[in-house]
């Protein structure tokens, strides 16, 4: 009851300290140990569009054409990239230029927005049977072969951690992140009936 | 002496009939061979004492899901769909629970004592937990839906596995993810999750840090037992009422970052218009009627409890209408049981079908105030804003059954 006869602007600082001494967060169970840099650094595979977390290394487009080959690529997705059994890796053809990025396929090496989505499905996700296998070498030679493929890149491009996040997709400017106005727990949409 | 009383009396005296009658020779039957006998006894084994098993004469299945076999060529799982057509009450069985995968997967064979949960990032204290280390923190219990993005009905679609069976319901126990992230202090510009999974392709995802500290939970059991294998074992972060994909199976790491991260997960959500992304996380009120549902058969006239069921990403469900003449008019139907937040609620309504043709909605209302739609309505409401003439999002438009003379069901989309 005596807190509620403090004036407001008390209680208001009062609450406010509290929810700072909460934010601060020191840990309530102390449960559980704290990985080794080097713990964070091995399972750490997630690259961000930035490409802060990708590892030193280069590849060309020529290299990247001959580990299409080696590396079994071509037998599920096609010698061309296209026409096997797994998803296609190259645009669609015939497609007016007015049209624009998405009229291209769902195709990752032209579609994602950011070319560090295409190096880390790669390196997360290939070849199948074998994922985790490739060098980082292999897997920015790779990229930059299937970006040459969709027209993305010349033909003599070398990528490197410095340039792959630099490289300029089509899509970048023309998907569309979560709006800001919106949280979990709101209708899903302003102004929609339903 | 009360009518109930007399026929007893009757009855007693007919019994004692009988059983005079049995003395007299032995061609007489006795009261119980006259009953309809099992056709068989199940053999008690120790499997069956250790692990029981549904009847041979239950046959529910699941059936892989959009025009794709799982297994596939290579041997991976894709999109598989629950028989809710013969769903009872709200939970899904864990055997029969929809099941999803980025790209394809084998379903990872974990050994939990092996199992290892690294939370890192923007946090002040990385942590790697051990699975007992998480089951030693404080735990919650809740029923929840998971649906997939391509849980989307189409005129080809002939049952309601086909149309709506990329849906299933749960009682999940874990730890809260806000538990976790609170251990490890969340830095300023935290804005965003990765969570990632252990399977071969590393299926990982990218969720809002608002949601993260709202109601995600890491679970390790489901109904009553360890989550199963191709639900995620050892764990599985839960995304209450979110696109199924953000519900990440065989958890192994969690990563606090500044923005939205482009996986190939989130690459293969992706939006292109602003409405688009907003309706692309947060699944819409929804609602199917499972009995009476396409490819089945209605005996003749008279009285049916229709049933089936609604849900919500908003929360819970508050209201279910149902319509017997195409969506011309509605009647409430009755909700049974508990309406939890972000689950399955089942609903019933009283029918007599009067064997004339016709035509079986459903419409939920959730606790926003949000309304299920006809795919009419949504289409109208896209198209005279210049988008295209389809369901924006994630598809939660109204289920239309068909009814024909002949009782059978039929999937009315045109």
């Amino acid at each position: 009851m005596r807190l509620l006869r403090l004036p407001l602007s008390a209680l208001l600082s009062l609450l406010l300290m509290l929810g700072i001494s909460v934010q601060a967060q020191s840990p309530t169970y102390g449960i559980g140990r704290t990985p080794t840099t080097d713990e964070i650094r091995a399972w750490d595979i997630s690259i961000s569009p930035s490409g802060e977390e990708l590892p030193p290394g280069r590849g060309s487009v020529g290299e990247g054409s001959q580990l299409y080959l080696e590396k079994a690529c071509a037998g599920c997705h096609g010698t061309t990239g296209t026409g096997g059994l797994a998803p296609r890796l190259v645009k669609l053809e015939n497609v007016s230029p007015d049209a624009g990025p998405w009229a291209l396929g769902r195709v990752l090496p032209i579609r994602a927005p950011y070319a560090t989505a295409v190096w880390d499905f790669i390196n997360r996700g290939m070849p199948l049977y074998q994922e985790g296998t490739l060098t980082p070498d292999e897997v920015y030679a790779l990229t930059a072969y299937l970006l040459f493929l969709n027209d993305v890149v010349e033909e003599g491009t070398v990528l490197d951690e410095q340039s792959l996040p630099l490289v300029q997709m089509p899509n970048r400017e023309t998907w569309a992140p979560l709006p800001d106005w919106w949280t979990p727990g709101m209708p899903r949409l302003r102004g929609y009936p339903w | 002496m009360s009518s109930k009383q007399s026929n007893r009396r009757k009855f007693l005296k007919r019994s004692a009939a009988l059983a005079g009658g049995l003395g007299l020779g032995a061609a007489t039957k006795s009261a119980t061979g006259q009953l309809q006998e099992p056709e068989a006894y199940i053999q008690g084994t120790d499997e069956l004492v250790a692990y029981g098993k549904r009847s041979r004469f239950v046959t529910s299945e699941r059936i892989a899901h959009g025009g794709r076999a799982s297994p596939d060529t290579f041997g991976l799982d894709f999109h598989i769909a629950s028989p809710i057509q013969d769903s009872m009450g709200v939970i899904t069985p864990s055997s029969l629970h929809y099941m999803g995968t980025t790209r394809g997967s084998f379903v990872p064979d974990i050994d939990p004592e092996k199992h290892r949960l690294m939370i890192h990032g923007m946090v002040d204290r990385p942590l790697i937990f051990t699975m007992a280390e998480l089951k030693r923190l404080p735990s919650v219990t809740r029923t929840h839906f998971i649906e997939c993005a391509g849980n989307r009905s189409n005129s080809r679609h002939t049952t309601v596995q086909e149309t709506h069976g990329m849906t299933s319901c749960a009682e999940w126990t874990g730890v809260l993810l806000s538990t976790l992230l609170n251990e490890a202090g969340v830095q300023d510009g935290g804005n965003w999750i990765v969570a990632e999974g252990v399977e071969e392709v590393k299926g990982a995802s990218s969720i809002p840090m608002s949601k993260a500290m709202d109601d995600i939970m890491i679970c390790y059991g489901m109904n009553g037992e360890a989550v199963r294998p191709q639900q995620g074992f050892p764990l599985r972060l839960l995304a209450p009422g979110f696109e199924g994909i953000l519900s990440v199976k065989w958890l192994r790491r969690i990563k606090v970052v500044d923005e939205f991260y482009m996986t190939y997960n989130d690459y293969g959500h992706l939006h292109q218009d602003a409405d688009g992304a907003a309706m692309g996380m947060q699944i819409g009120p929804k609602s199917v009627i499972t009995y009476p549902s396409g490819g089945q058969q209605l005996p003749g006239r008279g009285y049916y409890e229709l049933t089936g069921l609604a849900w919500s990403g908003g929360g819970a469900v508050s209201r279910v209408e149902v319509s017997t003449d195409g969506g011309r008019n509605w009647k409430d139907a009755e909700i049974r049981g508990t309406a939890h937040r972000m689950a399955h609620t089942r609903f019933s309504f009283e029918w007599n079908w009067d064997g004339e043709p016709c035509e079986l909605q459903s419409r939920c209302t959730d606790e926003l105030g949000s309304v299920q739609a006809s795919r009419a309505e949504i289409i109208e409401y896209w198209t005279q804003r210049g988008q295209p003439a389809r369901v924006k999002g994630q598809d939660n438009s109204i289920q239309p059954w068909r009814i024909d003379r002949d009782g059978s069901v039929h999937n009315a989309i045109a």
